[in-house]
């Protein structure tokens, strides 16, 4: 049922909207509307009860176990969401005086120098509103850096293979060219690869690490001598900060600019798909072209940077200072986990995939990179039983849903066949891994022994498998009023 | 530890199922001149106690004003069920609806958005949201030129807010993409269709039309809409949503209507919060879809023949397309359209249109009422919505200074974006403001304007001292 379908001509809620003015309305005839929009009308508990439906129809982490690779699901902590929406907060307009905001610029002052340590990075700008724009970002201020020299020849941007989309997308964004290096067969960029890519036409190289295969980068420090020695910078996709946490900083391993998935890493919500936050940092070269606006510190005042501060800022990325709820957020994560949390996520995130990875393979399930260390994710691959048996990675994820569990990130990698790539954070009980391990037990006795039931799956959820070509084919992306 | 259950017994186990020794051996592939674990500006942990008192106490201390500030983000009631309903752990806490059958919550209710955000700007179809307005304004142009194949060039009003038009530089800039400011008319405050004259002829790949725009004032949306299509540009409508309650929509705008509309949906039950988050959203007609950034959402059914909700034409997008996407963006504001969605489904097509005439209603009994004070002038004769401009004689940092001491933010000083307009001051006022709040403004506003260069304002409100 849609909420149209509920809506009855002339019903109201005169308790949430203003009287109806009086008055002349000075607006011109031409310039107004002819016909009303076609909103719903419905009453209040109408739309109280067809939302809460709706919002029970979702799997989500407040009610299920949810190990999406790369997505780093852990546990929102309500203080943070109630914290941050303290009336003063909301209320605050986002041109008001600097001086009527101390309050929330201290926090955000606090959390960029929180953000600048725990990734060794020379400066910390908040403005990026999610990860694809630190990206963007990230790109656009090596693009500057390497302008400002008047070096106009570097014009590639590299990427392993197993990269997000993004990556590419965003070098495309920043008039770049992009080209892949290989990956070999232990998980790491191929060196021979890298090597033989490099050049002066090399702008820089964008690496996550781990990697979204679930491994640390083994050649780090070599990579960043073969990037930098060609002249290139490195940027640090930060999706997998999570798993490395108070252990490494992504400074010291070289990177001159990175964004940090604050809905990943700092556990602000992911909302249905947003909305994230995506802060950069630098190294001292790229600190002038930080994006605006930072929060600065001007003797006993906190004010916001703009153009005249940063003349060379490769700009401004949002009407306001990106995600400011989202970051208060944050704020509040990190100090209710502290110094003395911040390595536990790493410690325990690591624990986790690792001990579901040993389970899982106990129970039979190939892992991707046998030999290496899970870091806070691991791919399982199921080529072989899709071979044995037919079923996919597809029909196992749809299995899982009917187990109660949000299914693991499915086919990324893309370099890996039939893949899941699972994380299980650090918020999550053994027990619960368990159960999960005995989820996963269960499909793979029933793909050998019942595979129809398997590959029909989901059979519990409120919809059955939706027919994804129809939906594309005849394109229906808005309610119409029957005729 | 906080969020963090392990017991003891349990990491034993944990450790002996890996077969480690320790969870320290389990980073023995990261080389160890890489392990670095000092963290000097990062504090210790709090608890849910103390971090409550700091942050109320943080809160407090910011205050709360009596607002006149609008340019780009407005202060409209929000009913409480919309964040209530919307900050539930099913909304708040899922992802991307990537598993569709486990997400048809999230997944409907970007249905339901698309279609009212489609009906309320009157065109074809319109994308699950995108950040913000302005970054929303940057897909636009980025889009339109990719249609357009061939003209690089977009005409981007001054009558645009001005930050908007500094988003979209730095997003466009390393595209190859010309940027060309269009007059506006200085007594009327809005573009004059005689202005474009100039471009007549030259290649365009598209004219942006802000309604309102940045100064409160309707454009003559009609007439700029024919000359974009007559001369073989797009027309990019940049609107307040709320506004389209009462005011013509896009697709409605000159013979043909608008290609492409955006605008920031911050209007539509989403609190100021310094800034964000917002949503941004994007509408066009049907022949631009396969140029629309962003998630879709698209009905279909299931195995059974039973009504569901997908996120469909991927193909468009980074996670399939990668280099070849129409774009990097890989989320769209899920939770700001969650409570979008009920903000319009609980105030329906007569609440929304309240809302916006009494949002009118008061910025005009506002505008009359300072207008009245000597030395404060309209700048503009154009028509205007909830927002207008004012010229003053006083020196207006230290006429906002005083109202601010006085408990309220005056507006905003439009010297330094608009330096030509000399003192003025974009003032807004929206359904929120009762007869007492106008009185309170102006009665303040006569007072210092009648005395400024006399005595200084007296301080009422703390001044701020430093945590």
């Amino acid at each position: 049922m849609l909420i149209f379908e509920l809506s009855r001509p002339g019903r109201r809620n005169p308790a949430q909207a203003p009287a109806a003015p009086g008055g002349e309305c000075a607006i011109p005839p031409q310039y107004l509307r002819a016909a009303p929009p076609a909103l719903p009308e419905v009453s209040e508990l109408d739309a109280v009860r067809h939302y809460t439906a709706l919002s029970q129809k979702n799997y989500s982490i407040d009610t299920h176990f949810y190990p999406l690779g790369s997505c780093t699901m852990k546990y929102n902590p309500r203080a943070c969401n109630h914290l941050a929406m303290l009336s003063e907060f909301l209320a605050r307009h986002p041109d008001a005086p600097d001086d009527t905001g101390q309050g929330f610029l201290a926090c955000m002052f606090e959390l960029q120098e929180m953000l600048r340590d725990v990734t060794g990075m020379a400066a910390v700008s908040l403005a990026p509103m999610a990860g694809a724009q630190g990206e963007f970002t990230g790109v656009a201020m090596i693009r500057a850096f390497h302008d400002s020299r008047g070096d106009t020849a570097r014009r590639e941007i590299l990427v392993p293979d197993a990269a997000h989309g993004t990556n590419p997308a965003t070098a495309v964004m920043c008039g770049y060219t992009v080209r892949e290096i290989a990956t070999d067969s232990d998980g790491n960029v191929e060196l021979a690869a890298l090597k033989a890519a490099v050049g002066p036409q090399t702008a820089g190289l964008m690496l996550t690490n781990p990697s979204t295969l679930g491994v640390f980068e083994k050649h780090i420090l070599d990579i960043e001598k073969i990037v930098h020695d060609a002249g290139g910078m490195l940027y640090y996709d930060g999706a997998n900060l999570n798993a490395i946490l108070g252990k490494v900083k992504p400074g010291d391993m070289g990177f001159d600019a990175i964004h940090i998935n604050l809905h990943k890493t700092f556990s602000t919500p992911h909302g249905g798909g947003g909305p994230g936050a995506g802060p950069v940092g630098v190294s001292r070269k790229l600190v002038p072209f930080l994006p605006l606006q930072v929060v600065g510190q001007v003797k006993d005042e906190y004010r916001l940077l703009g153009e005249r501060d940063l003349p060379l800022s490769i700009g401004r990325l949002a009407a306001h200072m990106g995600n400011a709820g989202v970051l208060l957020r944050a704020y509040v994560y990190m100090r209710l986990i502290g110094r003395e949390g911040m390595q536990r996520v790493a410690d325990f995130s690591t624990l986790n995939a690792n001990y579901l990875m040993a389970e899982l393979k106990r129970a039979g399930f190939d892992i991707a990179f046998p030999t290496r260390r899970a870091s806070h994710e691991f791919v399982v691959t199921l080529k072989k039983l899709k071979e044995e048996t037919g079923v996919t990675a597809m029909d196992v994820a749809k299995r899982l849903l009917d187990k109660g569990f949000h299914a693991p990130t499915t086919y990324f990698p893309q370099l890996v066949p039939e893949c899941l790539l699972i994380e299980p954070t650090e918020t999550e009980s053994k027990q619960t891994l368990d159960a999960f391990v005995a989820a996963m037990k269960e499909i793979l006795e029933e793909a050998r022994t019942q595979p129809e039931v398997v590959k029909t799956a989901p059979h519990t959820t409120p919809v059955r498998r939706l027919d994804e070509v129809r939906a594309a084919r005849e394109l229906d992306l808005a309610w119409k009023k029957p005729a | 530890m906080p969020f963090i259950p392990h017991t003891e017994e349990d990491i034993r186990a944990m450790l002996k199922a890996i077969g480690v020794g320790s969870i320290e051996q389990l980073f023995d592939e990261i080389p160890a001149s890489l392990r670095n674990d000092r963290l000097e500006n990062v504090p210790s942990a709090m608890n849910e106690m103390d971090i409550t008192r700091l942050m109320s106490e943080r809160a407090a201390h910011d205050g709360t004003y009596l607002n006149f500030i609008g340019a780009g983000a407005y202060e409209h009631h929000i009913p409480a069920a919309v964040w209530q309903i919307a900050t539930r752990g099913e909304f708040y806490s899922a992802y991307t609806p990537y598993q569709a059958e486990a997400s048809q919550g999230t997944l409907q209710v970007l249905y339901e958005y698309q279609s009212m955000m489609a009906s309320l700007t009157a065109m074809d179809v319109t994308n699950a949201s995108l950040y913000d307005g302005a970054s929303a304004l940057a897909e636009a142009v980025l889009m339109a030129v990719r249609t357009h194949k061939g003209a690089k060039r977009v005409l981007l009003p001054l009558s645009v807010h001005p930050v908007w038009r500094r988003v979209v530089k730095t997003i466009v800039r390393n595209q190859g993409i010309e940027l060309v400011d269009v007059p506006y008319c200085a007594e009327a405050g809005h573009i004059l269709p005689d202005a474009l004259a100039q471009f007549k002829g030259q290649e365009i790949a598209a004219l942006v039309v802000p309604q309102p725009n940045f100064f409160g004032v309707l454009e003559p949306a009609d007439e700029l809409t024919d000359w974009a299509h007559a001369n073989n540009a797009l027309l990019i409508a940049a609107v307040n949503p709320l506004a389209l309650a009462i005011l013509k929509p896009p697709g409605a705008w000159g013979a043909m209507g608008a290609d492409i509309a955006v605008g920031d949906g911050q209007p539509l039950g989403i609190p100021l919060a310094s800034g964000g988050p917002y949503f941004g959203f994007l509408a066009c007609r049907k022949s631009l879809l396969r140029q629309l950034p962003g998630r879709l959402v698209g009905a279909t059914v299931d195995t059974e023949g039973k009504p569901g909700y997908v996120l469909t034409l991927q193909a468009r997008e980074q996670h399939i397309r990668r280099s070849r996407a129409t774009s990097n963006i890989c989320t769209n504001q899920g939770l700001m359209v969650t409570a979008a969605t009920i903000y319009m489904a609980l105030l329906g097509p007569d609440g929304l249109a309240r809302a916006a005439r009494a949002s009118h209603t008061n910025a005009l009994a506002l505008l009359k009422d300072l207008t009245a004070i000597e030395g404060v002038e309209r700048a503009f004769n154009g028509p205007v919505f909830h927002e207008f401009v004012l010229r003053l004689k006083t020196p207006l940092a230290l006429l906002l200074k005083a109202l601010k001491a006085q408990g309220i933010l005056g507006g905003l000083n439009l010297a330094q974006d608009h330096p030509e307009l000399g003192q003025s001051l974009l003032v807004c006022a929206t359904e929120t403001k009762t007869a007492e709040d106008l009185r309170r403004y102006t009665e303040n506003m006569a007072r210092i304007v009648g005395k400024h260069f006399r005595t200084a304002p007296c301080a009422l409100k703390p001044s701020p001292n430093k945590f």
